[in-house]
């Protein structure tokens, strides 16, 4: 191992000052989405991002299908149709608000992004007259072909198209720039967004930012339950620098949070139980529909939600006899009879009637044209497979026309997890906002996985932009925010202290800690006792601990403050837990001390929020949002009238 | 606080995901300006393929290899722990 001199310039104690109209924090989809509808607005915007734009984010380096287009010219469906069996599949554990958005302008953002030079149809007559193709539009849908609302989509250029459209419109992109805090005044209770502060992560340059408007677009937190110091780029599904930087500072600023007690048992680690997404046989998600055979090639049948055998491969992209269309996606797992999809027969049936382990995928047996979207297109478009398993495997001598992919444990996750070995996964909690997306703080927006109950790049891409336009509204009616300079002084200090420390821990040691910590108190079975043994220990480490983290250069800085954020967001979750005094089986919840399952007077959301350093509980009605539609019109008269008109021409 | 020298070590793990081809790669740094992650870091020499500075943290998203000018010059290559099997259809 050789030391190397710092390869880049050392900016350790400089800073900058700079200032904006709307200040975008986190480059994926949701915050390129904000930054453009904000330029679009006229307003001066900065985006900061802490990898690189151009690849960065969950989407970064692919995404292959978008959900809930529902006003895609083939959609049979109406937003409010789809936002609500969202909401009713989810037990109204739900973000009405954002869902009802996704569907509704998710495909006014899928034409901008053609605009922008993304690829959303089958221009080169690839897959002409395949079923799940309208051959006039060139649109291709994925899960179900009767109802036509999810597209298949060429992800892979989105993010260096957004990127450029960013760069097209003035937006000055800070890439390499953690947001780490936001900057805040106080006016009696009511706390007032001013801007944030950053810092570049290769240089160690510190930046504040004052802003009229913030939009808070990074992550859901990871790396909470899950970690693994030898492989910790592979320890969760997200990306690396995905943690839920947003939520951590987000909390710390008083912003109001709900369902954080929600986790559920881990689906992703591959460091540990799992293999990286969608590289092993499976038939969810991408890869929805392919053919599973067991050990001797016996094929497993689908059923339809009524346990009827499917004859066809065709069947399992359409609705059961009587149903007007069925739910599928990131966040559906086992979907209401209502909304239920086709799927496999259950490994117990399979099991009992002699089916062998391991499964396989079989593409072989496949029609051509789904044989060749799923890899080729699905594999090859989606995040963190085009090179890592199209190329990999291929390469490797992989043909899906002789050779089959094997499956993993029993079900589509190739996974066995322990109940101990948690993730924020499956529309999990986050920031609740008022029909601007705005936080309780004002003047702050979130977006896409920064928001609670969300998932899917076309919810994140929607809310992004939504918010964008909402927080340029809002910038354009407001004086500028007060700089409090002592403000960010105490954050650059904050940031810089582990280079000065003399030796102690590092940011792996930390992690590794927190997780273990979380693992042992705040595990799939929760009580009371458990939880403040959980407290305590992460209290014992910000004070003893903290202090002595140790680093030597601006990027083990940067994992230094991610780990920080970690801490913070982990407390958040441990008095989040400690708030339901009940089980609850939508939010995954299980309390040995009040083990009732969903008593009705429980049915709300819980609110988390720091005051004066203690978590305040807040209690919302399930229904707070309204009708969505209704709602939604209410709110949104300009952009019905002025924008949305140019995308249905 | 501006006089703090600056150092790094390259960061082993299990894995080796990134790999250059030295007489392949032109030492662009496409592939560190595209890692998300900052895996990478420039050599020390100009024109040299980048260090791979913390390859545990890696995410196998693929980014320097769609980066990469020279077909060839980066191979990304899994933890032999994710290498999927698969076997001739039956």
């Amino acid at each position: 191992m050789s030391l190397h001199k710092w390869p880049y310039a050392n900016e350790i104690g400089r800073e900058e000052h700079l200032e904006c109209d709307v200040l975008v924090l986190g480059g994926g989809l949701a915050g390129c989405y904000a930054a453009i509808a904000a330029a679009r607005k006229g307003q001066k915007v900065i985006l900061m991002e802490k990898g690189a734009t151009k690849r960065s984010g969950s989407a970064g380096s692919g995404f292959d299908h978008w959900e809930s287009a529902c006003t895609n010219p083939g959609s049979q469906v109406t937003p409010k149709e789809v936002a609500e069996a969202y909401i009713d599949e989810q037990d109204h554990y739900s973000n009405g608000i954002a869902h009802y958005i996704e569907c509704r302008e998710g495909w006014d953002r899928l034409l901008d992004m053609e605009s922008f030079g993304g690829k959303i149809r089958d221009t080169e007559d690839e897959f002409k007259g395949a079923e799940f193709r309208d051959d006039e539009t060139k649109l291709m849908y994925a899960y179900d072909y009767t109802n036509r609302y999810t597209l298949r989509i060429w992800g892979s250029g989105f993010k260096p198209a957004l990127y450029k459209e960013c760069q097209k419109l003035g937006v000055k992109v800070l890439d390499r720039t953690e947001a780490t805090s936001l900057l805040t005044k106080k006016e009696g209770d009511k706390i007032i967004g001013a801007g944030a502060c950053g810092m570049n992560v290769r240089t160690g340059k510190f930046y504040s930012v004052s802003a009229k408007s913030t939009i808070l677009a990074m992550s859901r937190p990871a790396r909470v339950w899950l970690f693994n110091a030898d492989l910790p780029g592979l320890c969760e599904f997200r990306p690396f620098n995905s943690i839920g930087s947003g939520h951590a500072m987000g909390y710390r600023a008083g912003m109001e949070f709900t369902m954080m007690e929600k986790s559920v048992r881990g689906e992703f680690s591959a460091a540990g139980r799992s293999y990286p997404p969608y590289s092993t046989g499976n038939n969810h998600n991408t890869w929805y529909g392919a053919t599973m055979v067991d050990a001797r090639g016996v094929e497993i049948p689908y059923l339809d939600r009524d346990g009827n055998e499917l004859k066809s491969v065709s069947e399992r992209f359409n609705p059961a006899k009587g149903q007007k269309f069925f739910l599928k996606g990131g966040v559906i797992d086992e979907a209401k009879y209502e909304y239920r999809g086709p799927e496999t027969m259950p490994f117990e049936e399979l099991a009992k009637r002699g089916y062998k382990l391991p499964f396989y995928a079989d593409l072989s047996k496949m029609p051509e044209m789904e044989r060749k979207v799923i890899w080729g297109m699905m594999v090859g478009e989606e995040g963190r497979t085009k090179i890592p398993v199209l190329k990999y495997y291929t390469e490797k001598g992989f043909d899906p026309e002789k050779h089959m992919l094997q499956s993993y444990g029993t079900g589509w996750q190739s996974a066995n997890f322990l109940g101990q070995e948690r993730q924020l996964f499956g529309a999990p909690g986050g920031v609740i906002t008022d029909w601007n997306l705005m936080t309780n703080i004002e003047g702050v927006y979130a977006a896409g996985d920064q928001l609670y109950a969300m998932d899917c790049g076309g919810a994140a891409s929607a809310t992004g932009y939504y918010a964008g336009r909402k927080a340029a509204v809002h910038a354009s009616e407001i004086a500028p925010v007060e700089y409090d300079r002592a403000q960010a002084e105490a954050e650059k200090e904050r940031l810089l202290a582990p280079l000065y420390t003399e030796e102690g821990y590092s940011w792996k040691e930390l992690n590794f800690a927190i997780s273990k910590c979380m693992q042992n108190y705040c595990a799939e079975v929760k009580c009371e006792e458990l939880l403040n043994e959980g407290l305590d220990l992460l209290n014992t480490y910000s004070e003893d601990i903290v202090p002595k983290l140790h680093c030597e250069n601006p990027h083990d800085l940067m994992r230094t403050h991610e780990v920080l954020d970690i801490l913070d967001v982990s407390k958040m979750i441990l008095e989040a837990c400690k708030m339901r005094k009940s089980s609850s089986a939508p939010l995954c919840f299980q309390r040995s001390d009040y083990p009732e399952m969903d008593p009705e007077e429980d049915k709300k959301f819980l609110t988390i929020r720091l005051e004066n350093g203690k978590a305040v509980r807040g209690e919302i009605p399930h229904d707070y949002y309204g009708d969505v539609e209704e709602m939604y019109e209410k709110y949104n008269r300009d952009y019905i009238e002025e924008e949305a008109p140019k995308y249905y021409e | 606080m501006s006089n703090k020298e600056l150092f790094a070590s390259e960061v082993p793990c299990s894995a080796n995901p990134i790999t250059y081809n030295k007489e392949l790669c032109i030492g662009c740094n496409s592939c560190t300006n595209a890692c998300p992650i900052d895996v990478l870091v420039p050599s020390e020499v100009k024109g040299q393929s980048p260090v791979v500075m913390y390859p545990g943290e890696c995410i196998y998203c693929g980014a320097c290899v769609m980066e990469c000018p020279v077909e060839g010059a980066i191979h990304l290559e899994h933890p032999l722990i994710n290498r999927t099997k698969f076997v001739p259809v039956k």
